[in-house]
């Protein structure tokens, strides 16, 4: 098995929360609180949760926008905390993010030839008639034509503007890209484009992805495998169709519950789960899911379940298995 | 039995640059809605969905104007009311529940006093009752212990529960229909799933008529016994779901259905080429025509008529003709 592009140990972020008029030290905010997962070349892991579970503070985690309070993330075998100088570069370098909204992530001010140029422009001393070669190269790669360069964002719908996002990600030589919520923010009839093209090029690149997402049957979709987050913690992680076919923890059960029908035929009633996502700052004890678990048992409210391994591939973390 | 709703070729046209400039945002819809029934009304950003919904409750923008169609409500032509008498339709006989939860509430006033507002206006409830109402009425969207978050604020709630209030307040004066403009799109997952089974039980137990605005096919499939498709302006296609999903007739239709993920599913998505149409500068002949992998030469030239295909389905594309059938 080849070593992964990127590997999380142990990964935790605490915000402290100050109260009071001298800001003592309260309680702080789980956000990320033990996280391990690791993503192969050429793959997509689908991170998936709801609002709070930590995914977006996993991802900033990577991109090196906050640091973590405890645990390691390591980029082909190398942990990141250290890199400096011209490794932390190479780092940035090799690790893109595409955002979930593209009318607020491009610069209005800036033309399309100088958003995808910028990365460039940093991280490489190529003369400027090859950084325009390589901008057209890459607006090729997304399916847009190489005459759009001079234009502004606003000139684009939607779509063509997550497409420019990409080409930006894509230009240097990228080995992940973290892509949050990158259709959520699109017309219908647009994302199917998109993630078509995502699948695309990493046929064709063999880049990985990170994929943060909400919507179960757009993760499955695009995903190899799919890890499932809950309040810090990633309670399943599975292949994607094992997921699909038998989902284990209750919570990923409630997911696809809740996921809504593709066909009127295939409704079913009432298969909500109660209650609403506990606040990060006042935890459940024990698993952090009891309070909302239809199959809830004593021990549930006093031991928090570690992950194994589950049957057939993946871990689960519930103590009912 | 009459329907609640007959909406007969509306047409709501904005006029911009004092005139100069007309977009013609909703342009010949028809539909009907039968008591206790659940319309699906789906198109994209700028199919005119929502200016369809604010043409009947009377709440259009001020350069937006109905040219043309009627409204009838219960037998009445709501186009052709006053402002006043409007005023006593909304939010007693029609409630409309919007995307924003946090917008629809008013930051500075109680819980109690946003869902008290409509009895206390339009049923002039006062003292208990007013209060026994209001508590019933949370009670009903299971806000837990009513009597008191009652005398909350909305930042003190959660989004579910601030959707749920939005909700209550809807059935404050017991309406006949409801129309919930992409009530969802806010709110998690397993939240959104509570609050679709809640507007189900609800419609079960008080009959109402709903309008369900979305962009969300899963939606449809889950809410919807009829569904209209909408696309710049127009209902292209118009169906009982079961059919639509099993036998769609427009190509926008069969597009938008195969270009959805389906769970458990890695078949390659239909990808539709190019971008919705601005509905300032709609191309000639069928809307849809550019974008379509089925469109004929007249297609470009000749907008499509209603096909009606009978028990009510409609669909407007040159394919349906019979002429084309034949030839």
């Amino acid at each position: 098995m080849p070593s992964p592009v990127l590997e999380v140990r142990g990964l935790k972020k605490h915000f402290a929360v100050r109260r009071g008029l001298f800001g003592r030290e309260g309680a702080s905010v789980k956000a990320v609180d033990g996280v391990d997962f690791a993503i192969q070349p050429g793959e997509t892991l689908g991170l998936i949760g709801e609002s709070g579970c930590g995914k977006t503070t996993t991802s900033k985690l990577i991109l090196l926008q906050e640091g973590p309070t405890a645990g390691s993330i390591l980029f082909e075998g190398r942990d990141i905390a250290g890199l400096a100088g011209a490794e932390l570069m190479a780092y940035r370098r090799a690790v893109q993010v595409v955002f979930q909204d593209p009318f607020s992530s491009l610069s209005p001010r800036m033309r399309v030839r100088d958003i995808i140029a910028e990365p460039l422009e940093i991280h490489t001393d190529l003369a400027r008639s090859a950084i325009d070669e390589r901008v057209g190269e890459v607006l090729e790669l997304v399916g847009l034509a190489p005459d759009v360069a001079p234009l502004f964002p606003h000139e684009f719908s939607g779509g063509q503007r997550q497409r420019v996002a990409i080409a930006r990600a894509l230009a240097t030589d990228t080995r992940l890209i973290v892509l949050d919520e990158p259709v959520s923010a699109l017309d219908v009839s647009v994302r199917a484009q998109i993630i078509n093209q995502l699948e695309h090029l990493q046929r064709t690149l063999g880049v990985s992805y990170l994929f943060i997402g909400h919507d179960l049957a757009t993760v499955a979709h695009i995903s190899h495998r799919i890890a499932v987050m809950y309040l810090g913690k990633i309670v399943e992680t599975a292949d994607s169709d094992t997921l699909c076919a038998r989902p284990m923890h209750p919570y990923t059960k409630a997911l696809f519950a809740a996921a809504l029908p593709s066909h009127p035929g295939d409704r079913t009633e009432s298969g909500a789960i109660v209650g609403e996502i506990p606040s990060p700052l006042n935890l459940p004890t024990g698993c952090r899911f009891h309070p909302r678990c239809p199959s809830a048992m004593p021990t549930c409210s006093q031991v928090e379940p570690a992950l194994q391994y589950r049957d057939g591939a993946g871990l689960v973390a519930c103590h009912l298995y | 039995m009459a329907p609640v709703l007959e909406v007969s070729g509306l047409q709501t046209h904005f006029f911009t640059f004092g005139g100069a400039r007309v977009v013609k945002a909703v342009d010949g819809v028809s539909f009907s809605l039968g008591d206790g029934e659940t319309l699906g009304l789906v198109g994209e950003s700028g199919s005119g969905k929502t200016t369809t919904c604010l043409s009947i409750v009377g709440l259009l923008p001020r350069a937006a104007r109905i040219v043309g169609g009627r409204v009838l409500f219960e037998g009445e032509d709501l186009t052709r009311m006053s402002q006043g008498e409007l005023r006593r339709v909304r939010g007693r006989r029609i409630a409309v529940i919007l995307q924003d939860p946090m917008a629809s509430l008013n930051p500075l006033f109680t819980i109690f006093r946003q869902v008290a507002e409509p009895a206390f206006f339009h049923q002039q409830m006062r003292g208990r009752t007013l209060r026994a109402r209001v508590q019933h009425l949370l009670k009903a969207v299971r806000i837990p212990s009513p009597e008191w978050r009652m005398r909350d604020y909305p930042h003190q709630m959660s989004g579910g529960m601030r959707q749920r209030i939005v909700g209550a307040i809807a059935l404050a004066g017991g309406p006949k229909l409801v129309i919930a403009d992409e009530p969802t799109t806010n709110l998690d997952v397993t939240i959104q799933a509570q609050y679709l089974d809640l507007l189900k039980d609800i419609q079960r137990e008080t009959g109402v008529a709903l309008i369900f605005v979305t962009h969300n096919l899963g939606i449809v499939a889950k809410m919807c016994d009829r569904v209209a498709v909408m696309y710049a302006g127009k209902i292209i296609e118009q169906a009982a779901v079961q059919e639509l999903f099993d036998d769609p007739k427009h190509p926008y239709t069969r597009a938008l259905l195969g270009s959805v993920p389906k769970l458990g599913s890695k078949e390659p998505l239909y990808s539709i080429p190019g971008q919705p149409p601005n509905p300032a500068s709609l191309p000639p002949g069928c809307p849809f025509h550019p974008r379509c992998r089925e469109a004929l030469p007249r297609c470009a030239s000749a907008d499509p008529p209603d096909f009606h295909l009978g028990d009510g389905r409609v669909a407007r594309c040159w394919l349906l003709d019979d002429a084309v059938a034949r030839s």
